[in-house]
């Protein structure tokens, strides 16, 4: 038996319907180097506390799910995958083997020359941008822009199929001009088949208080529906296919 | 009417007509109509009605000056004008007849709980008459009764009916009575040989009775107006006609299951050339269905609490079979098919008739999109498999209760509730000692004494315990049986069926997944008995973790299937009644909270009292991989050890099926093709928030049409008792954010 590559990962959800088109098999890495304020996974942060299992396994383990998803695929999120490449490009091409489609959900946080070999490996990207401005965007996470837009512009360049996501977060990134500049930016790359906008929740609140980590947006409301048509609009006026769930 | 002709013509072949005559359909629900305002009105009173029954503590009236049979009552009607199906069991809708065949005693009790009394006249009846109740204690062994008192087999049908016999309806529309009573007399003249023993004497006898039967029904009929002697001449009458022969079992019988079988496809092809040939629009070919509907949605049968306990929310399990495909490769899917479900849009949700869509890959993509929207906006359907079923019973099978599949008109079952494995294992480890009485109940095997349970003894001696359990059971189901047919036969449903027919004796497990978790725990973690005095373990303590069913772990979910397998085994050796072939279901409907009440804690961790998980669930919370682990753990159970059904709840909370509706219509057809590709045999889907059931405890006037699906079968969820709510609540919902 050749062994495959060992990878850290938090959990498995065997019936996902949020990550990527039809219905796929989630695999949850652990570890992330973003710190997003808004994040409802801060469990998945720590890169040491994640159970360790094997590509080949994980992959036997996906292909005994292949009727039912039949009209997805796997999705590898996270925390954050790009910072697992070896387990990452290994699963996948396993996955390719089987005629399994591949979704990776990052948020592109790490230099191309380490992402590459992952894009090139999956069948799309779930990519989610937190936000174009550099200093809104470390605030938000910690670290800019950069790495994200090479991401996309490397998706362009090879034709890597998209799914945008933003999260909306009042008085953050719920705002019109940032969301215009947004708009006007994404309209020029063809890669990009949907964008999914989020709008802000808490129901991640309670890990963080698990976790003992203060949470600064505990005051911050869900978007209005005034607000959200808003963002409608300016994604309508830009011809932006989106999607937007209330 | 204008029909091909074929075998059918010459002889009773229902199956023969259908095929010949019935056009299946592939489009969408577009053309399915709204309700009449006569159907609006009529329903909106019907609804009052009910509303009045919740008031009165459950029960609207009862009758109980007349014994209910066919020809009992004068006709009755929710709005005469408005209705154009008729008929109710009694002068009244929602008024309850007593049918004390099955036992009086029971009687008694029901009508105590509603503060009433027999009148003197007829208690005197059964001073000379016995009742199958009574048959059944005349014989019961002090083992058996042990074995009931202590509830390792409990529900059994020995004071009850025993339903889930499904008579072949449609052959009053397609043949009118005079035709079957000429018949029946046929197959009593050639019923005849050189010994008459006592086969052949009961044969004989029960045929006349079948003939006395068709004849009551003809009679209650007439008194509605119709002459149900004739075949039905259009669609109307082929729905009346069919609806008559019904309302004649459920007069007749209370059963605890009263399937209707398979009937949309057959009333399609009427429907189809009434519409054709401009006799009736579409319009009011739905306002048929949906009065038909009506009439299913209020059989009511008079129980007692007891009762209720075990199938809690009123259940009378009227179950209608839609969808699958036939053998010659057509999907059996029509116009009426939709109607049907259309009736839950139309009408608003409801638990009966328990809809159950017979599901197969094959089927039109346009009918599954359709009956997932269906489920999402009201949770009232479950799906069988028809892939693995119609390799078995053929393409016109019918499921009775919840999860019985049989052929139509041409088998029957003999109900045998379930035996308790849970409690076989305590059995096992004390030596055949009831864990809560003490009593030397099961052989007196050597009890399990190790500090640490160990997995090769434990299993050894579960083993011989379920050889005595399996044994025991059966016969006690002989008993039951033989007097069922003696003392309260069911008439009219045999009537409706051919001479020979398939009997089974269906056996049941409850309690599967704590068995398997048990094992597991005590091969893979180290499991401590604690015991009392008299050194019987009434609790475990459980060091280290272990696979648990439901996970999709082979480790345990091949635990699972063996048990299974192990304990068809068992049944299979027994000699039974009627020589009737052996079958098994892990299906416990809401009795799962009864049986954990009378069991003690368990090696899994669960705590004396405590519910076990329902039918082939894992237990609630310990599915923890997500719904599709979970599913492949239930579907890889062996339907081949277990043909009497594996019944699977499934819940899920709206948003984790999808962002949008389409996606989520699209995401639960991709999990039903899954599940059933995976060879899964039933499943009931929930689509609903646990929010919506909390505020439903707290408000159930806002609520009077929530419906669940609980287990084979759905209930309001109003009229579950507060412990069944709770249980309910404490099962695994699929959600994430």
């Amino acid at each position: 038996m050749t062994m495959g590559i060992t990878g850290y990962i938090h959990s498995v959800e065997s019936f996902g319907t949020l990550d990527g088109p039809g219905v796929r098999y989630v695999l949850f890495l652990q570890g992330c180097g973003l710190r997003c304020l808004y994040c409802h996974n801060p469990d998945t942060w720590n890169p040491s506390c994640g159970k360790a299992v094997d590509s080949e396994q994980v992959a036997a383990d996906i292909v005994s799910y292949r009727n039912f998803i039949r009209t997805g695929g796997i999705a590898i999120s996270g925390g954050e995958p790009f910072l697992q490449p070896e387990f990452v490009v290994d699963l996948l091409q396993r996955c390719r083997k089987n005629a399994i489609h591949t979704a990776v959900d990052t948020a592109g946080s790490v230099p191309l020359s380490i992402s590459k070999p992952i894009i090139d490996a999956a069948d799309m990207l779930l990519l989610d941008i937190k936000s174009l401005d550099e200093e809104l965007c470390k605030r938000l996470t910690g670290q800019g822009p950069e790495n994200t837009l090479a991401t996309l512009d490397y998706c362009e360049q090879t034709k890597k199929r998209v799914w945008l996501r933003h999260v909306l977060v009042p008085g953050l990134t719920l705002d019109k001009a940032l969301l215009e500049e947004m708009a006007d930016y994404l309209r020029f790359f063809s890669c990009i088949e949907l964008t999914e906008l989020l709008p802000f929740h808490k129901m991640g609140e309670f890990k963080w208080k698990e976790l003992n980590l203060q949470y600064e947006l505990g005051e911050t409301p869900a978007p209005s529906k005034e607000e959200l048509q808003m963002v409608k609009r300016i994604f309508e006026k830009n011809s932006l296919r989106y999607l937007l769930k209330e | 009417m204008n029909f091909a002709e074929g075998k059918w013509t010459k002889e009773i072949d229902v199956r023969d007509f259908i095929l010949a005559n019935y056009t299946p359909y592939d489009g969408d629900e577009s053309f399915l109509a709204s309700p009449t305002e006569n159907t609006q009105k009529l329903w909106e009173q019907l609804s009052d009605k009910m509303k009045i029954e919740r008031d009165r503590g459950g029960v609207y009236d009862i009758d109980e000056h007349t014994i209910s049979t066919i020809t009992s009552h004068q006709p009755g009607y929710i709005n005469q004008e408005l209705e154009v199906i008729v008929g109710v069991q009694t002068d009244e809708p929602l008024k309850r007849a007593i049918m004390p065949f099955g036992g009086i005693r029971l009687v008694h009790t029901e009508l105590e709980t509603y503060h009433r009394e027999l009148p003197k006249e007829i208690d005197e009846v059964f001073k000379y008459r016995k009742t199958h109740n009574d048959g059944v204690f005349d014989v019961y062994t002090d083992e058996i009764k042990r074995a009931r008192h202590c509830g390792i087999i409990t529900g059994l049908p020995d004071a009850y009916g025993r339903g889930r016999i499904i008579g072949d309806y449609r052959r009053v529309a397609l043949y009118g009575t005079a035709f079957l009573i000429e018949e029946k007399k046929k197959a009593k003249s050639e019923s005849v040989a050189a010994a008459m023993d006592s086969d052949l004497m009961q044969l004989r006898e029960e045929l006349s009775e079948q003939i006395r039967a068709l004849g009551e029904l003809t009679e209650m009929a007439a008194s509605y107006g119709f002459d149900i002697s004739k075949p039905a001449s259009n669609t109307r009458e082929a729905i009346q006609w069919l609806y008559f022969g019904y309302l004649a079992a459920v007069k007749e019988q209370n059963g605890a299951a009263m399937s209707l079988g398979r009937v949309s496809t057959f009333l399609d092809v009427y429907a189809e050339q009434d519409i054709k040939n401009g006799l009736f629009t579409e319009e009011q070919i739905q306002e048929m269905v949906d009065h038909f509907v009506m009439k299913l949605r209020i059989i009511r049968f008079l129980r007692t609490p007891d009762y209720d306990e075990l199938f809690s929310g009123d259940p009378t399990w009227v179950t209608e079979s839609l969808g699958g495909m036939a053998l010659d490769g057509r999907y059996m899917v029509t116009k009426m098919t939709y109607r049907f479900l259309h009736t839950l849009t139309n009408l608003g949700p409801a638990p009966e008739p328990n809809l159950t869509v017979l599901w197969s890959e094959r089927l039109p993509e346009a009918f599954k999109d359709y009956c997932a929207k269906v489920s999402i906006e009201t949770s009232s359907i479950q799906y069988e498999n028809d892939d693995i079923m119609r390799p078995k019973y053929g393409d016109d099978y019918g499921i009775a209760c919840c999860v019985s599949a049989m052929r139509i008109g041409k088998q029957m079952q003999f109900f045998g509730a379930r035996a308790n494995l849970a409690k076989a294992l305590l059995y096992a480890i004390n030596g055949g000692k009831d864990e809560r009485y003490g009593m030397q109940v099961g052989p007196e095997l050597a009890p399990v004494t190790s500090e640490y349970l160990e997995y090769e003894e434990v299993r050894r001696k579960f083993d011989a315990m379920c050889d005595w359990l399996a044994n025991l059971y059966i016969n006690t189901l002989n008993i039951i049986h033989y007097m069922h047919d003696k003392y309260s036969y069911e008439r009219i449903e045999m009537a409706l069926h051919d001479e020979e027919i398939l009997r089974t004796m269906a056996g049941g497990i409850a309690g599967l997944s704590v068995v398997a978790d048990s094992l597991s725990a005590i091969k893979n973690a180290k499991v401590k008995p604690i015991r009392n005095e008299a050194g019987l373990a009434v609790d475990f303590e459980i060091e280290g973790d272990y696979p648990k069913y439901g996970n999709n772990d082979p480790v345990v979910d091949e635990i699972a299937s063996d048990i299974v397998s192990s304990f068809m085994r068992k049944l299979r050796r027994q000699k039974t009644y009627r020589n009737s072939l052996q079958t098994l279901s892990v299906l416990t409907i809401t009795s799962n909270v009864v049986y954990g009440k009378k069991t003690g804690s368990t090696p899994d961790g669960r705590k004396a009292g405590e519910p076990f998980a329902p039918g082939a669930n894992p237990m609630h919370g310990r599915d923890t991989s997500g719904s599709v682990a979970s599913m492949k753990s239930v579907a890889r159970l062996p339907y081949d050890d277990s043909e009497d059904g594996i019944s699977y709840t499934f819940s899920i909370v709206p948003d984790a099926l999808g962002k949008t509706k389409d996606q989520k219509t699209k995401n639960l057809v991709t999990l039903l093709d899954g599940y059933f590709l995976e060879t899964g045999h039933h499943i009931n889907v929930n689509v609903f928030n646990r929010e919506t059931l909390l505020d439903a405890m707290e408000h159930p006037e806002k609520y009077p049409q929530l419906t669940i699906r609980v287990s084979g079968y759905a209930v309001n969820f109003i009229k579950l008792t507060r412990e069944q709510q709770k249980e309910v609540l404490s099962r695994t919902f699929h959600e994430k954010f």
